[in-house]
């Protein structure tokens, strides 16, 4: 086992003699990396975790600390998702955006909220099924750059976006529109009537 | 750079401070002030001390040094010069006079400290200050900085901690001079990245402050230390949270190299473990959590605007020639203080 005493070091120091003897090193080999400071032990551990090897510390007898990279030797972490409890609901999900506003009272505080909401629905486990645009909610999909970005992250993770074209035509945005497709009152009331669950903000 | 004057940089600027918890533990213990006039004191983590002299003035004061972070003595005066005044401009105000505060070894050569000085008080000169006196000692290793004085109208002080919902953020200087300045000491800063960065720090933040002062500002502070992350941070109140747009961050060439190479600080990850559990990465990128964390040695303005200013703001701030952007926004609380997203 090569050994690096990089005691009395300063960052970047320890962490450019480690790649240094990891360098030299093979594959499977573990290096063992002295260092006096809590700090420099984690500057080690993000590196080596960086470059997938295994990675262990602790405090030496004369306590300073040790830090030992196995080059290519990271265990799997799993990836399985734990299961979750809560019984899934039936049907789809749909969310319906009516207004550029969230709730009443003040404007430009509604609008703030809106925005964060259409947000917070980009930051959620599972995205919806469908957002529903319409009246002043076309304008989240034609005109807001903020609610157009979020809303084509949900598109991209699966949720269909729809706009209503009147209320696109009525604003006049038509063109404007940014973000997934236009649709009309019939398809409106049947995604809502077959919907499993709809929110609306 | 000749090689007698290697000794100079140990890694110094911004990375130099203390962490924010070890801080945090410290302040806490001491009495608070409790004259009125006071009006912005350490109770909040605001840039400098405001204090009313009567209905229409009111005077900040700041102090910052530092060890150099670099070779050259001159560009290290500038630099630290810039740093120090910066603060005044974070606060809404107008620098006034400043101190020289120096540390020197007694045998280091003369040249060196004639260099220092005169960086910096170019710098002070540059600010619209008067340099009025300092105070040296005789230490083992090389610090400098300045104590500045500057005034301000008592109603339009730029706290850092009073952003309103909807409000963007502009950010008025480049990430990553830490990092870069970082792959220098160890020889691998290419030429071109070192020579940005030293524009960058040695920029005036009082370009910035004064582009803006016609925007309606509701709340301003200085990017330094504590990295973008640590600052915005501190802008931040339980009523509301940040969303940081990682592609609209702007950044130094080379710095997420540095990164990519594990050209860390200790101030990053002291930073990074402060943050813990208060800042959510909804993008998985290392190497960009990395540079948003990195001390900035005189780091930009981070400003918090309403939203129908903000691109009218930015296109004048980036007029002034440093990369800058509308790094993000103040969102309804969500369920950290900054969510950082593609």
């Amino acid at each position: 086992m090569t050994t690096v005493d990089a005691k009395g070091m300063a960052c970047p120091f320890p962490v450019v003699e480690a790649k240094k003897a990891m360098a030299q090193a093979a594959e499977g080999e573990t290096i063992r990396v002295l260092v006096d400071n809590e700090i420099a032990v984690q500057n080690l551990t993000k590196m080596a975790q960086q470059k997938h090897c295994a990675v262990s510390d602790g405090k030496t007898e004369d306590g300073n600390y040790f830090v030992e990279i196995t080059l290519g030797a990271q265990t799997t972490v799993s990836t399985d998702e734990p299961t979750s409890c809560q019984p899934a609901p039936s049907g789809k999900t749909v969310v319906v955006l009516s207004s550029d506003t969230m709730g009443s009272g003040n404007d430009e505080l509604g609008h703030a909220l809106m925005k964060g909401f259409v947000f917070a629905l980009t930051q959620m486990d599972t995205v919806p099924d469908t957002v529903l645009l319409y009246n002043g909610g076309a304008k989240l999909s034609s005109e807001v750059p903020e609610t157009i970005a979020d809303l084509k992250k949900l598109e991209e993770a699966g949720c269909e976006v729809l706009t209503c074209g009147t209320c696109l035509n009525f604003y006049g945005l038509t063109d404007k529109l940014s973000v997934g497709s236009v649709t009309n009152m019939y398809v409106i009331c049947e995604t809502m009537s077959q919907a499993g669950r709809v929110i609306r903000p | 750079m000749e090689e007698t004057n290697k000794l100079f940089c140990k890694g110094g600027g911004c990375t130099a401070k203390l962490g924010p918890a070890v801080l945090e533990r410290v302040l806490s213990r001491l009495p608070r002030p409790t004259d009125e006039q006071l009006l912005v004191g350490c109770e909040s983590s605001d840039d400098a001390a405001v204090y009313r002299l009567t209905d229409d003035i009111a005077v900040v004061q700041t102090l910052d040094f530092f060890p150099p972070m670099l070779e050259d003595p001159y560009l290290f005066g500038q630099i630290a010069a810039a740093n120090a005044l910066s603060d005044i401009w974070a606060m809404g105000g107008t620098a006034k006079t400043a101190l020289n505060i120096v540390c020197f070894p007694e045998n280091m050569d003369l040249n060196i400290l004639g260099a220092i000085m005169t960086g910096g008080s170019e710098k002070v000169s540059e600010a619209g200050a008067s340099l009025a006196g300092g105070h040296s000692i005789a230490d083992s290793d090389v610090k400098y900085g300045l104590s500045v004085m500057g005034t301000v109208h008592p109603d339009k002080i730029r706290t850092n901690n009073t952003c309103r919902i909807g409000d963007c953020l502009v950010l008025t200087k480049p990430l990553g001079v830490g990092l870069i300045m970082t792959a220098n000491r160890v020889g691998q800063a290419k030429q071109e990245w070192f020579d940005a960065a030293v524009q960058s720090m040695t920029t005036l933040n009082r370009w910035a402050c004064e582009t803006s002062m016609p925007y309606e500002v509701h709340a301003c502070t200085d990017v330094t230390g504590f990295g973008l992350l640590g600052h915005l941070r501190e802008m931040i109140q339980p009523s509301y949270s940040a969303v940081v747009r990682a592609d609209s961050v702007p950044m130094l060439d080379g710095a997420r190299w540095c990164a990519e190479e594990f050209l860390l600080t200790a101030a990053a990850q002291r930073t990074r473990n402060f943050l813990n559990g208060k800042v959510r990465f909804a993008v998985d990128d290392f190497v960009l959590e990395e540079v948003l964390f990195d001390p900035q040695t005189s780091g930009g303005l981070l400003m918090s605007v309403p939203e129908r200013q903000a691109d009218a703001l930015l296109a004048d701030i980036r007029a002034l020639g440093l990369p800058c952007g509308i790094i993000g926004s103040i969102v309804p609380r969500m369920d950290c203080d900054i969510i950082v997203t593609k």
